[in-house]
């Protein structure tokens, strides 16, 4: 009831936004992300297991590569509120990374098998060795990209409204842009750039990263490129906000306190100043 | 109004302290039975309300510092590990992050509040200023709180603001190089904002306890602006008025925690999910929206110097309104025309607002610079001015009276 009623006003804001004035959004040269209705959108939506799942095998298949994950741990992939994997798959998966440990009683540094409290290796051992083996770009951390991005750009007299009921859009960006990719315009192509309309400014240095059946996926799902983003971006939603779930179960319960408990002062206080004249 | 009321008081314990230290008599006397105006409405529960949200910021900040690290290689991993590890450290941080937003949103309606009724006027000056010291001080606090998560706007935000001392002419270098600790906003710099941002809220609750006992001595200003008369007037704080307020205390909180708890990073900025990063400077550097009229009045002026001077005096002027306004009624119930431009100057705050969300230019610059000269102009000429030919409506002659002739 409550999502129906929040997607009927946002459905009313957008057209709104788009009738007074698409010409105007601002923001630089970027493609507004389409809208997606995720599983986690809403004061009451969770997330999608098996899409987190699925998310999952794209990042580390596909993604990790070239991206790092810094603030993921492996055991967060077995708690509840994620992809809720089994502990001994959590423990599966980190057995095939190899991470830095030590130094050991002779002084070495060496490497073991990761374990459940280890944080998902980088890919690069620096800053520096990332950049000097992607053209002197340097692929961001995907810990926080969901929250840290923005899919839309409104003008400014309807932009709040639609952000308070639609959110700032990350996760739609994510998915538009890494499935988004098109042609560059006819004479304008750029040495070691790739042209891509969600990507502010057009110009993006990481070249397509998928192509549909990117990955095999084990539950049946169709692996189409636009099935990939999705679930790759749903994957690092969570990543970005690992506690959504529980902060919207918390929520709900407070407020319905604070309602009653409001409920009950108003009465208190209407009991109170019931014979004074004021 | 305050007095030293005496109390007799049977249990033997209390009046032994008593004799010693009239604490309970001071409880009983200012917190109890304290006369009150009976017609404040619920624009007056708004200091309350901000009071409770200084302790709130106190309390989860005690408990967020804890876990935090002032470090430029740290703070951003320390206020992960606080949203990631930390039991609960979620909803600490989204609560003093928002705790600050709604913080200012409780003074800014004090602050009209005050404006609209004229409770600034005689006797109520030192009040008033004490209360506009709270809000500089404040501001520098929730300034120095934002570069606190290091990430990029925090970064950004920093560089901007201390360099605009640098407008200075002869020491301005000089004093930016000792704001920063150094040569450019780096670790010193982070590590003093971290030191002032933990002492600055406890100088902000001695504020607050002189501007209570300030207001204790003269007495609540009310929505008539008439003084109070006699004891028929008025009705004891308790319980009248500190049931009123829970009530509105607990309806402001369903809005603040609404935001903690569903859209927890609305009121921020998402490009502060990204580290600093001294070598990339974001499109557009925009402060929290609680500093956006100041940030709009700052930019409204081409000379930088010029800016600076126009920003800061934007707040001192606060300090001599008691007496640029002439008129001797206080309250705008009673004055056709200072309402009219009282809800002015509410448009054009609001306006500031906008025009500071948006790139200082073409249209917005040219907005920008109509509302920060009436901005100065409500102050310096048209509340000046108003007082001499403004005639008020008729007043009831005392609070009573004016109660009853609502009813």
């Amino acid at each position: 009831m409550m999502k129906k009623i929040l997607k009927m006003l946002a459905t009313a804001a957008l057209g709104f936004g788009l009738m007074t004035g698409p010409a105007l959004a601002s923001g630089g040269e970027q493609k507004n992300a389409p809208d997606y209705d995720f599983s986690f959108e809403g004061p009451f939506g969770t997330f999608d297991r098996a899409q987190l799942q699925r998310g999952w095998e794209v990042f580390r298949q596909v993604c990790s590569s070239c991206h790092s994950l810094k603030y993921l741990r492996f055991r967060n992939l077995a708690e509840p509120g994620g992809p809720e994997f089994t502990v001994e798959q959590a423990k599966a998966f980190a057995a095939q990374y190899e991470v830095q440990d030590g130094p050991n009683e002779e002084g070495e540094m060496f490497m073991r098998p990761a374990r459940l409290s280890d944080a998902f290796p980088s890919p690069y051992p620096n800053e520096e060795a990332a950049k000097a083996a992607n053209n002197g770009a340097l692929p961001p951390d995907l810990s926080l990209i969901v929250k840290a991005r923005e899919g839309w750009y409104y003008p400014w007299y309807i932009s709040p409204f639609i952000k308070l009921v639609k959110g700032n859009g990350g996760a739609e960006y994510v998915r538009a842009l890494i499935s988004g990719y098109e042609e560059a315009p006819h004479g304008e192509e750029k040495e070691g750039l790739n042209y891509n309309p969600y990507f502010p400014g057009h110009w993006i240095a990481m070249p397509p990263p998928l192509a549909g059946e990117d990955v095999e996926y084990l539950d049946g799902t169709p692996n189409t490129i636009e099935q990939e983003a999705t679930d790759v971006a749903a994957f690092l939603a969570w990543v970005s906000m690992p506690k959504m779930e529980e902060r919207k179960k918390i929520g709900f319960m407070t407020l319905l306190y604070l309602l009653v408990f409001a409920l009950l002062m108003f009465m208190v206080k209407h009991a109170i100043w019931r014979n004074v004249k004021h | 109004m305050s007095g030293h009321a005496t109390y007799e008081f049977k249990n033997p314990v209390v009046r032994w302290i008593e004799e010693r230290l009239p604490i309970f008599s001071v409880i009983r006397g200012q917190a109890i039975d304290f006369p009150t105006p009976r017609n404040l409405n619920y624009w007056w529960t708004f200091g309350g309300i901000a009071a409770t949200m200084l302790v709130v910021q106190i309390l989860t900040g005690i408990v967020l510092v804890m876990h935090y690290t002032p470090h430029v290689s740290l703070a951003f991993d320390s206020v992960e590990h606080i949203m990631r590890d930390v039991n609960y450290g979620w909803l600490l941080r989204w609560l003093h992050a928002n705790g600050a937003s709604f913080f200012f949103i409780a003074v800014y309606i004090h602050m009209f509040r005050g404006l609209y009724y004229g409770s600034y006027k005689s006797p109520r000056e030192v009040l008033w200023m004490i209360g506009v010291i709270i809000f500089i001080a404040m501001m520098a606090t929730a300034f120095m709180g934002y570069v606190l998560p290091w990430g990029q706007m925090s970064y950004w935000g920093a560089v901007v603001i201390t360099n605009l001392f640098s407008a200075f002419p002869v020491v301005g270098e000089t004093i930016v190089q000792w704001l920063w600790g150094g040569f450019s906003v780096d670790n010193p710099t982070l590590q003093r904002f971290f030191s002032l941002h933990y002492l600055l809220p406890f100088v902000l609750a001695a504020l607050v306890f002189l501007h209570i006992w300030a207001l204790h001595v003269v007495g609540n200003n009310n929505p008539d602006g008439i003084d109070v008369k006699s004891e028929e007037d008025t009705l004891p704080f308790h319980p009248y008025y500190t049931m009123k307020d829970l009530y509105a205390i607990l309806i402001f909180f369903l809005v603040y925690l609404g935001f903690v708890f569903y859209s927890p990073w609305y009121l921020g900025h998402s490009i502060n999910f990204a580290p600093a990063n001294p070598l990339s400077t974001p499109a557009h550097i925009v402060p929290e929206w609680y500093f956006l009229p100041q940030y709009a009045m700052l930019r409204a002026i081409p000379d930088k110097l010029g800016g600076v001077l126009v920003m800061f005096g934007s707040l001192i002027i606060l300090l001599f309104l008691p007496w640029l306004d002439t008129s001797k009624v206080r309250s705008n119930r009673y004055r056709p025309l200072g309402k009219i431009f009282f809800w002015l100057f509410v448009i054009a705050c609001l306006t500031l607002g906008i025009a500071g969300s948006q790139p200082a230019e073409g249209a917005w610059l040219t907005v920008a610079r109509i509302a920060t000269a009436f901005y100065f102009a409500y102050f310096l000429v048209i509340l000046p001015l108003l007082g001499k030919i403004e005639r008020p409506k008729p007043m009831p002659a005392t609070i009573t009276e004016a109660v009853l002739s609502k009813h």
